[in-house]
């Protein structure tokens, strides 16, 4: 059974439909992405996931309940956790509490304590920085924040909305690298990037979103060697 | 007598309450951008609950020290207050959260012109006397004096202040509502249910305001059902002095305004040759605004107000 199964879904913003008819599944252990040019839907389609903006048909069904229409809270205290596009820190908090703030609905003390000193080894810079208020950190940093608390909810599935935007290179593919060590830790991610190329080489199957609509799936080898893929993802 | 350090004492006692009730227009602010006009309402609910439950205790002879009174009246007053924020929240604004700015701000209005009239047909049009149940207990200092119910109103807001500050500083409730209120939608990501958040705000605040409504009619010995739209228009000028949405602005603004307005009011008699009186004390506050309007528009604290487009 899926973890995260969506069929037949569509997302209107007024009279614009910014996604129609998306199907989609991401399974437990999976690396998936979701790749398409600027304003093709992509956060549109994950929002709508999280409650954040209302979905105007199909159904949602997470670790086995339906979860569209839910209130966003609700969503993420099942389990799913979105790192959204840019960022969303709190810049006025201190590192460590932006941190806290991600296992916000756990209760399980010694579970956090012991998250927080993983998520703190995995990110040596926020370690350094965990006093300081997050808006003070540099782009790369923020992202890695963004990450790391969004690991702290301990989530089942982890939707990532293009984590590697506005980075430079060297950063870029440290955030892939951090991908690729929590998603072989066991954390089942669904993906979004820009960067085509390196978000089919980190995952095992993708699926393209083009003007609200899902136009090619399948695993990313091959989605790596199809023409149109080439063509218009990977500038070849 | 020294009428520097006199009228500084009183500003302090009188900055004191501003600061209490300016922290709920300022919680409320930080989180949904709205100024409940309503909250200077809540006070003097807080201060006629109180008065009505001390005047029946002092009425009936029962055997209980002044303070007790007092006391009981203020815990009664502080869940009504609580429960009224809470409801004016759930049918007023919630309702409206997602309507045009104007919508709520013409509620928050018409809720304040409601529990003035309510209040009005409860308790009279008339000024209502706070029994004398304090021993009141005069000290020199400095050539000027302090009475005790002073000290206690500047003690008390005090503390109920740094219960505030490590409510919102150090406790996962604080930590969520400050989540909020930079982005109730990641905060919503976060698993943080908003609308209690936004609730425990309307309360907290409103809780306050009932502390600083039996300060003020305790202090001036009287209550009226009118006495919130003053008291809560110059609050709202000391949360805007201080920052609007920011806690350590509104206590620094309430205070400040507390002092300025007393100095005005005890100076203002000798700086226009006695042509103004100590009853145009309540100008300082609305100078006080405009001139932060005009040259700091983002306060003394506040960051800078980005122009929303
Ligand atoms: N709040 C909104 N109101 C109206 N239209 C919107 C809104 N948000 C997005 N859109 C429109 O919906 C479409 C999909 O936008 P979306 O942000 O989901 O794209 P995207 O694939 O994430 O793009 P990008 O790669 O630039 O992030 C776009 O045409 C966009 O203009
Ligand atoms: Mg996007």
């Amino acid at each position: 059974m899926s973890l995260l199964e969506i069929k037949d879904f569509a997302v209107h913003y007024g009279g614009v439909k910014a996604v129609k008819n998306v199907n989609l599944h991401v399974d437990s252990g999976e690396l998936v992405c979701l790749i398409g040019a600027n304003g093709a839907g992509k956060t549109t389609t994950l929002k709508a996931i999280c409650g954040l903006v209302p979905a105007a048909q199909g159904t949602v069904m997470f670790d086995g309940a339906p979860i569209a229409g839910m209130a966003t809270h609700d969503i993420a205290r099942r389990g799913l956790a979105l790192v959204p596009e840019g960022r969303g820190i709190f810049s006025r908090m201190t590192v460590l509490e932006n941190l806290e703030m991600g296992a916000y609905a756990r209760t399980d003390r010694p579970g956090i304590q012991a998250d927080l000193s993983k998520v703190l080894e995995l990110f040596p810079r926020l370690a350094e920085r965990r006093l300081q208020k997050a808006g003070t950190l540099s782009g790369g940093e923020q992202q890695m924040l963004a990450m790391g608390r969004a690991l702290m909810s301990r989530p089942k599935l982890l939707l990532l909305d293009e984590p590697s935007m506005g980075l430079a290179p060297i950063l870029v593919e440290k955030i892939f690298e951090t991908i690729r060590n929590v998603a072989a830790e066991g954390v089942v991610v669904l993906l979004i990037e820009q960067n085509a190329k390196r978000a089919l080489e980190i995952s095992q199957r993708g699926y393209v979103m083009e003007s609200g609509s899902i136009t090619l799936a399948g695993p990313s080898s091959d989605l790596l060697n199809d023409p149109m893929v080439r063509k218009s993802y990977l500038g070849a | 007598m020294d009428i520097f350090l006199q009228q500084v004492i009183n500003g302090l006692v009188l900055g004191s309450v501003y600061a209490l009730v300016a922290l709920g227009y300022t919680m409320v602010y930080g989180i949904l951008e709205l100024i409940n006009f309503a909250h200077g309402e809540i006070t003097m609910v807080g201060a006629m609950v109180s008065l009505a439950v001390v005047s029946a205790l002092a009425g009936s002879g029962v055997d209980m020290p002044g303070v007790m009174i007092v006391l009981t009246g203020v815990l009664t007053a502080i869940p009504v207050c609580m429960g009224l924020g809470y409801s004016i929240e759930r049918v007023a604004y919630r309702p409206l959260r997602h309507a045009p700015r104007l919508a709520p701000l013409i509620t928050a209005i018409g809720i304040s012109i409601v529990l003035q009239n309510a209040a009005m047909l409860i308790w009279g049009r008339q000024y209502i006397p706070f029994p004398p149940v304090l021993q009141i207990t005069r000290y020199d200092i400095g050539g000027a004096t302090i009475t005790n119910l002073q000290i206690a109103i500047i003690v008390l807001s005090a503390c109920a202040m740094i219960g505030l500050v490590f409510l919102v500083n150090k406790t996962r409730l604080g930590r969520a509502m400050r989540a909020t209120a930079q982005s109730p939608q990641v905060a919503g990501l976060m698993g943080v249910n908003i609308n209690s958040i936004i609730s425990a705000t309307f309360v907290i605040g409103s809780g306050l305001a009932a502390i600083a409504g039996v300060m003020v009619s305790a202090y001036y010995g009287l209550a009226h059902y009118y006495m919130g739209f003053m008291l809560g228009l110059k609050a709202f000028s000391a949360a805007v002095l201080g920052g609007i949405g920011n806690l350590t602005g509104a206590m620094l603004g309430g205070l400040l305004l507390g002092v300025i307005e007393s100095l005005g009011a005890g100076y203002i008699g000798d700086l226009t040759g006695g042509f103004l009186g100590s009853h145009y004390q309540d100008v300082f506050a609305f100078f006080v605004l405009i001139l932060v309007l005009v040259f700091r528009p983002s306060g003394l604290l506040g960051e800078r107000v980005v122009d929303r487009a």
